[in-house]
């Protein structure tokens, strides 16, 4: 019995001072929370995602910190489930007791947290596209991607340019591409463009000829538009050269990555996207703002982990660099201030673009964040 | 008007074969042991990948093919030897969910092993379009085409002409029967295994160049397959080619004349309509065989 007495006045004084040092601890850490999709159907997006956080935090603390305080970085992995990252999120902010939360790789993911964020009063950066994550802007809600809506809005205007005025559209039926379609069909008529043809594809059809036979025989047709991601759109493309289309054919942003090219092959030549800087790093004129900032991030990342960077990087490494940025400039982590400190963000150049917010606009991004690309002999070539 | 109809039929059969080719992996496995395997779709995805891996490191195709159609036939007869096997006495249904569990497994190490990314091999025959009556079809629409009938053949030939394989069908009647007879029924199974993944490999070979590949591409191509599969008559391989060519022909022709946003609905209308009045299939024996 005394024995046992003993011991409980042991575990009792070891807790007591495990507690007293972990709260001394979290005081002097910054401590970010992050989910992402790093398996699952949006994994090629959450793990590089994963893989920028991990290694510029681990920068961040080599270069003494934010502030000289030390990040700590939590991560966890909602395989792409709107559920799991809504409940991730609540187990970050409650058990975790992070300052901040990065993440939602997809936007269904961002959408599922943006439920506990709110009521939570915690700053949250989306890496998302979905416009319907900042618009309408929430208190707390930040994002740092592009949306489809001014991939579409870039699209329709290089079609201005070139006077086309009769499209036709063919999309994704799931996810990026029924976003990135519901938002073409919203902004083309503001710049005179018709849609003469609506078709659509799942994901992994594996012949999409036929939605391609009636877009080229839509009366008037001048052009086609393709919004997608993933193999679809390199099907596409090389069902659009099968079939011998001569209307020149648009891609959205959802391509701009070199496996677009590497899969549709000589069947690329001559299609035009909009693109992110990163995605042009080297042709970018060397006055451009963004150029040192994209090469930098380029080459740190190809050579830290020997794969083509891609823009889901870029979004984590700017999300990562504007949430430090307004941690310093609060000068604590209380969560209104470092609200506050984001909402201010201001003439940031990051991987997407130059980053102004506003009150009215969390996302920040001005619509030259997008550049035009053509690709030739199996490259980008700038076009703007 | 006619161009336009050829279009949608090509586009439909260039679709069709690739879940015809599906589709016929489900027919041998189901034929020794009534068990649906639901890791055939991952089949595909093995020799699919394999295949690229090899000859995207310098391989020629020839070559890489034969050695992605060993591994993935490896791959088959662990899969039988360390989760079907122990389970043997276990009913088919617990036998199924197995070959989910193990479909999950082998996309996981998948991912692990190779990546992301989706992987491509070139034509067999180039990329120039054959032009027939103002029509396209890829040349490689073809071999996938092809090979699919070659398959059927050589499987009608094992299961009707060769002693083993009217093994193979007697023990999926009645296995102690089977065995009483002298028939080795556990290699009986390993060899349904090897060679549903020998045709997974195959088929998974030659659309690759079509639909592309990653780690979960097998999900679809499973689905389709069993879609195709099941519409034919399970264990018809004659009918997983009919039902697949089917499913492909009434989506292309829907999205060409009605609209390309209920194609998959129109697809899934006609297999339910189908099984409603045939609900063996359309090549299925009748299901009284069993007793």
């Amino acid at each position: 019995m005394r024995c046992l007495a003993k011991w409980g006045a042991a575990s009792v004084a070891v807790l007591g001072a495990a507690l007293f040092f972990g709260s001394a601890q979290a005081a002097e850490t910054v401590k970010i929370g992050a989910f992402l999709s790093v398996t699952g159907p949006a994994s090629f997006l959450g793990e590089p995602e994963k893989k920028t956080l991990e290694m510029y935090v681990d920068r961040l603390n080599k270069d003494g910190g934010i502030g000289g305080r030390k990040v700590e970085l939590v991560v966890y992995d909602d395989a792409g489930t709107p559920d799991k990252a809504a409940t991730f999120a609540k187990r970050l902010i409650q058990n975790d007791g992070v300052d901040i939360l990065i993440g939602g790789t997809t936007t269904g993911t961002s959408m599922a947290a943006i439920k506990v964020a709110e009521p939570a009063s915690v700053p949250f950066v989306s890496l998302a596209g979905g416009i319907d994550i900042v618009d309408p802007v929430k208190k707390w809600v930040f994002k740092t991607p592009h949306t489809d809506r001014m991939a579409a809005e870039k699209v329709f205007a290089d079609m201005k340019k070139r006077g086309i005025t009769k499209i036709a559209l063919v999309s994704e039926d799931a996810g990026f591409g029924k976003s990135g379609h519901d938002q073409s069909l919203k902004v083309a008529p503001a710049y005179g463009i018709e849609i003469v043809a609506d078709e659509v594809y799942s994901p992994k059809d594996p012949d999409v000829t036929a939605q391609l036979t009636k877009a080229k025989n839509a009366p008037g047709v001048q052009a086609i538009f393709n919004f997608g991601f993933g193999q679809g759109p390199a099907i596409v493309t090389k069902n659009y050269k099968q079939l011998g289309i001569t209307v020149p054919l648009w891609q959205s942003h959802g391509v701009g990555s070199k496996e677009y090219v590497r899969l549709a092959g000589d069947a690329a030549e001559g299609v035009r996207l909009p693109a992110s800087g990163l995605v042009v790093a080297e042709q970018l004129p060397a006055a451009d703002p963004q150029k040192p900032v994209v090469t930098a991030f380029k080459k740190e990342y190809e050579a830290a982990f020997k794969s083509e960077v891609s823009t889901f990087a870029g979004h984590a490494y700017d999300g990562l660099q504007m949430a430090a940025a307004a941690i310093l400039r609060a000068g604590s982590t209380d969560k209104a201030k470092v609200r506050d400190e984001l909402e201010k963000t201001s003439g940031y150049v990051g991987t997407g673009g130059l980053v102004s917010m506003s009150a009215t606009d969390h996302m920040g991004l001005s619509p030259s964040a997008f550049h035009m690309v053509e690709i030739r002999k199996g490259d980008w070539v700038l076009s703007d | 008007m006619f161009a336009e109809f050829l279009q949608y039929l090509f586009s439909g059969l260039t679709s069709g074969a690739i879940y015809a080719l599906a589709g016929l992996g489900f027919a041998i496995i189901y034929n020794s042991s009534h068990v649906i395997n639901f890791a055939q779709g991952e089949f595909i995805m093995i020799g699919g990948m394999a295949t690229a891996t090899l000859v995207a490191a310098g391989m020629p195709l020839p070559l890489a093919a034969a050695l992605a159609v060993v591994a993935t036939m490896a791959v088959g007869v662990a899969l039988e030897k360390f989760a079907v096997e122990p389970a043997r006495n276990a009913d088919v249904t617990a036998i199924i969910i197995i070959t989910i569990g193990a479909s999950i497994f082998l996309r996981g190490a998948a991912q692990v092993l190779w990546d992301k990314e989706f992987h491509s091999l070139p034509a067999f025959s180039g990329d120039t379009p054959l032009k027939v009556a103002g029509a396209t079809l890829m040349p490689q629409s073809l071999w996938v085409v092809g090979v699919a009938v070659l398959v059927i053949a050589a499987l009608w030939w094992f299961f009707n002409r060769t002693m083993f394989g009217k093994a193979m069908l007697a023990t999926s009647y009645n296995p102690l029967a089977a065995r009483l007879m002298g028939i080795p029924v556990k290699t009986v199974l390993m060899v349904a295994f090897a060679l549903s993944a020998l045709l997974g490999a195959v088929g998974g070979i030659v659309m690759t160049p079509i639909t592309f590949t990653n780690y979960e591409a097998g999900i679809m191509l499973g689905l389709k397959g069993f879609s195709a599969a099941v519409l034919g008559g399970l264990g018809s391989g004659a009918g997983a080619i009919v039902g697949g060519l089917l499913v492909g022909v009434a989506e292309a022709l829907a999205s060409g004349y009605l609209s390309s946003a209920y194609k998959d609905a129109i697809a899934f209308i006609i297999i339910l309509f189908v099984l409603f009045f045939m609900p063996s299939g359309l090549f299925g024996k009748k299901g009284t065989e069993r007793v």
